[in-house]
């Protein structure tokens, strides 16, 4: 039950205050502090001049580059400094590193079961006779899978960084910026050599790629000899010849192909490791060409994105499209 | 194993699929692809996260037919698949809320290849978040770290190349710092798999064998994810980076790219090193001073900016010291703070970039100070928004910034040491904060002339004139509002995540 009170003694508390500024019959603020609309702002003719001056006078001091003591001093400091925290980086590094493990001792911490492994039983296991080759890309697919797609997104990158959008001419035609100017057209030499050359030098990256899982080789430095070919290629012959067989079109239907294939086997891989689902892949006779399951079929789509990422560098930086 | 148990590693496929198609689609099918990526990286993070949450067990996910020390492996508890859902519901609106000023300011022939860096993006934080092996976290640290510089500079214009430049420079750094640390670890443990290096750690740490490798390979680690996620003196390329790229490049990076890095570092305090051994080490000591420095220098130099965007860049340095100083303070509780305030965090900033963008919108792009008097009334939603977010940075309870700070304030109450700097520099910034979130919401809330706007031609933007826009906005106002009142669950699901950590 709550008290009767007095309405006089009732409109002193705060509860009749707030119920009447809430329903609006009186705001306490009217009458009592005076509300007043913001000052424009005014400022007098001379007063705009001098300020501008003398904002003219510090803009001046401070990109008198020869006369400021502040920058002069902090580049000096900077030069100091900079090598003095290089050299003690360098120390710091250094005597760390007196400190590891002897290099090649075979007591040391990385000569453990994960080594003797893949030494021991990776021929088996992965069909390949480069160890290095079944641990990159079996063991270990998953740091591949992202490494390739590191190379594609440093393609993408560049693309961004360095494609112009083609431009056209009043009647809608392409104009092709002259990208030889300042080159040699037809060089005899160049092409002679490179009609010597370039053959054997995809031919050579092909079999690199596809020996990758027999010996020294890969996907990686078998397409960047492919690169290197193509390159060479278009420096003698031109854009035009080129494309007649590498365009944009064919390097990104290739890139998409490639990454999606490596994409779908190792999904596929992944999936049935993970589950514990027998892999219906046959590993093959180690040494035998078709063999190691699915290491040769992935060294062949590095290889393929790795040419047409040192393709496409080349072309952006030389003239920023296909 | 079930078959949702796949999904963490379908989510980590499917983004990085999406990647390589987004390059022969055009600019619209890449969107609505990517759209959907995200989308279904989602519900599948969702679907994950609810069956952590009825086992209560972490389970390891081969990737491959070899088993863990061989082959790769991911590893998924609470805490992982949690991440996973937050940053694909935080990317999913930076992605949609600036659909406009995507296409306004990138080439015609280039925007599918945003949504190739966003895809990947994505990808590489879901990788390290759910990687269980330190050398495929660096892997998808470098994948993160092209993505985010293509995301940088993808509006062409003189400060972004800068920005992306100077991006570039500091990130590489920091990548090779890690790399260094990794090499170290892998010397004297000879693994990389977290759980094994962290086996072979404490024998070193009990025996006292290759003591000072072991503290460079720390501090290598965590100077290195210190300068990629802009720790306070690593902080330079940050202002121009977030305040000239893209809207959503601008908030997909301040709430995640960063977000993703620290998230690494909880792991390798945790999952590699071991905590008690960090607490050891003094390393966190060098964080909490920097964190504490940066929390004051950043608010400063926000306070010193008159232009919208970079005061917002800035105010995120201040934030990123938040977060290094709650892992200065080297206790669990520390760490769970620091992670309750990336959540909010993440929430807070992606909120403020896209209502200063609406403002912006309503003031003709101009983004100084200035021009933006009034634009409250302008564009009413995006008032709102800019005003929660900034009471929210500000730490006014109801809303997520309140509840970090109080966590950062009971956990330093357990560090007797730190006690009094953390409550004196949390005070300090919170102050700096007020000042300049404060400042800025009175200017826009300051009535502009009639003449003036009819002679600058500001246009008024209702909610329904850009309604994409807006509906991210009152997403990103109920998700801050719900991370204020109902924090209980969300730390409760932090700490159950933190115990399956260790």
């Amino acid at each position: 039950m709550s008290r009767k009170v007095p309405d006089q003694e009732y409109e002193k508390t705060l509860s009749f205050h707030l119920k009447q500024w809430l329903d609006g019959t009186k705001d306490f603020y009217v009458e009592r502090v005076e509300m007043k609309p913001q000052e424009e702002f005014h400022e007098e003719e001379s007063v705009k001049i001098d300020r501008n001056k003398e904002r003219r006078q510090r803009m001046a001091r401070i990109y008198d580059i020869a006369n400021n003591w502040e920058l002069t001093g902090f580049r000096r400091f900077y030069k100091i400094f900079c090598v003095f925290f290089c050299l003690f980086l360098v120390f710091m590094l250094l005597s760390a590193v007196s400190y590891m493990p002897s290099y090649g001792h075979p007591e040391n911490p990385v000569n453990n079961e994960v080594s003797e492994r893949y030494i021991e039983s990776g021929i088996q296991e992965t069909g390949a006779i480069n160890i290095v080759t079944g641990m990159i890309l079996d063991y270990r697919a998953f740091d591949t899978l992202g490494e390739s797609h590191v190379l594609f997104i440093a393609t993408c990158t560049v693309l961004i960084l360095l494609r112009k959008d083609k431009k056209k001419d009043e009647n809608g035609n392409d104009i092709e910026e002259n990208d030889r100017i300042y080159e040699p057209k037809n060089d005899l030499i160049l092409q002679t050599a490179a009609r010597i050359l370039v053959p054997p030098i995809i031919i050579f990256g092909i079999y690199v790629i596809l020996c990758g899982h027999l010996g020294p080789g890969g996907g990686f430095s078998g397409g960047a000899i492919i690169g290197a070919g193509l390159i060479l290629y278009l420096n003698a012959f031109g854009f035009k010849k080129t494309e007649r067989f590498f365009s944009e079109k064919t390097y990104k239907r290739l890139s998409v192909g490639a990454l999606g294939c490596y994409c779908l086997a190792k999904s596929y891989s992944f999936y049935t490791g993970a589950n514990h689902i027998e892999s219906v892949i046959p590993l093959g006779t180690p040494g035998n060409i078709i063999s190691s399951g699915l290491i040769l079929i992935l060294n062949i789509c590095v290889g393929i994105v790795v040419a047409g990422t040192m393709y496409t560098f080349y072309v952006m930086f030389r003239k920023g499209g296909y | 194993m079930e078959f949702v148990q796949n999904f963490p590693f379908m989510s980590i496929i499917l983004s990085l699929f999406a990647g390589p198609v987004s390059t022969v689609l055009n600019g619209k099918w890449a969107k609505r692809l990517n759209l959907f990526v995200i989308t279904a990286v989602g519900c599948m993070s969702a679907a994950v996260l609810a069956f952590e949450l009825r086992t209560k067990q972490e389970y390891v996910y081969m990737m491959g037919h070899f088993p863990a020390p061989w082959g790769n492996e991911i590893r998924v508890g609470i805490l992982e698949a949690a991440m996973a859902l937050f940053f694909c519901i935080i990317m999913l609106l930076c992605v949609i809320s600036g659909v406009l000023e995507r296409e306004r300011e990138i080439e015609e022939g280039k925007q599918n290849l945003y949504y190739v860096m966003v895809n990947l993006l994505l990808c590489s934080l879901l990788a390290l978040i759910y990687t269980n092996d330190l050398f495929t976290a660096y892997v998808f640290v470098e994948i993160n770290t092209i993505s985010a510089c293509g995301l940088i500079m993808i509006r062409q214009t003189g400060r972004t190349i800068e920005a992306a430049t100077r991006y570039m420079i500091m990130s590489l750094l920091g990548s090779g710092l890690l790399l260094l640390g990794i090499c170290f670890l892998y010397g004297l443990t000879g693994h990389l798999l977290m759980s094994n290096i962290k086996e072979q750690v404490a024998v070193l740490q009990a025996s006292g064998e290759y003591h000072i490798p072991l503290l460079v390979a720390i501090c290598l680690m965590s100077v290195g994810i210190a300068i990629k996620s802009a720790l306070y003196p690593f902080h330079t390329w940050l202002p121009d980076a977030y305040g000239y790229s893209t809207l959503s490049s601008a908030a997909i990076l301040s709430s995640l790219v960063s977000k993703g890095y620290i998230f690494l570092l909880i792991k390798i305090f945790y999952r590699v090193i071991g905590f008690d051994i960090i607490r050891d080490s003094k390393v966190i000591n060098v964080l909490f001073v920097f964190g504490i420095a940066g929390m004051i220098m950043g608010s400063l130099s926000a306070i010193k900016e008159n232009d919208i965007r970079r005061m917002i860049a800035y105010s995120s340095v201040a934030q990123i010291g938040y977060i290094y100083m709650g892992f200065g303070l080297g206790t669990t509780f520390g760490i769970i703070a620091s992670i309750y305030h990336i959540v909010s965090h993440a929430a807070t900033k992606s909120l403020l970039f896209v209502a200063a963008s609406g403002l912006t919108d309503a003031s003709g792009k101009n983004k100084l100070f200035a021009e933006l008097t009034g634009s409250g009334y302008r564009n009413k939603l995006a008032g709102v928004a800019f005003t929660v977010g900034s009471l929210s940075m500000v730490g006014f309870p109801m809303f997520s910034g309140f509840i970090s700070k109080l966590l950062f304030a009971q956990a330093a109450m357990e560090n007797q040491h730190k006690m009094l700097i953390t409550l004196i520099a949390l005070a300090i910034s919170t102050i700096l904060n007020a000042v300049y979130f404060m400042k800025t919401v009175i200017r826009i809330y300051t009535p502009e002339k009639r003449e003036v706007i009819q002679e600058k031609g500001f246009d008024d933007i209702a909610f329904w004139e850009q309604p994409v826009k807006s509906a991210a906005l009152v997403c990103f106002i109920v998700l801050n509002v719900f991370l204020g009142l109902s924090s209980e669950p969300v730390i409760h699901l932090i700490q159950i995540g933190l115990s399956m950590f260790a």
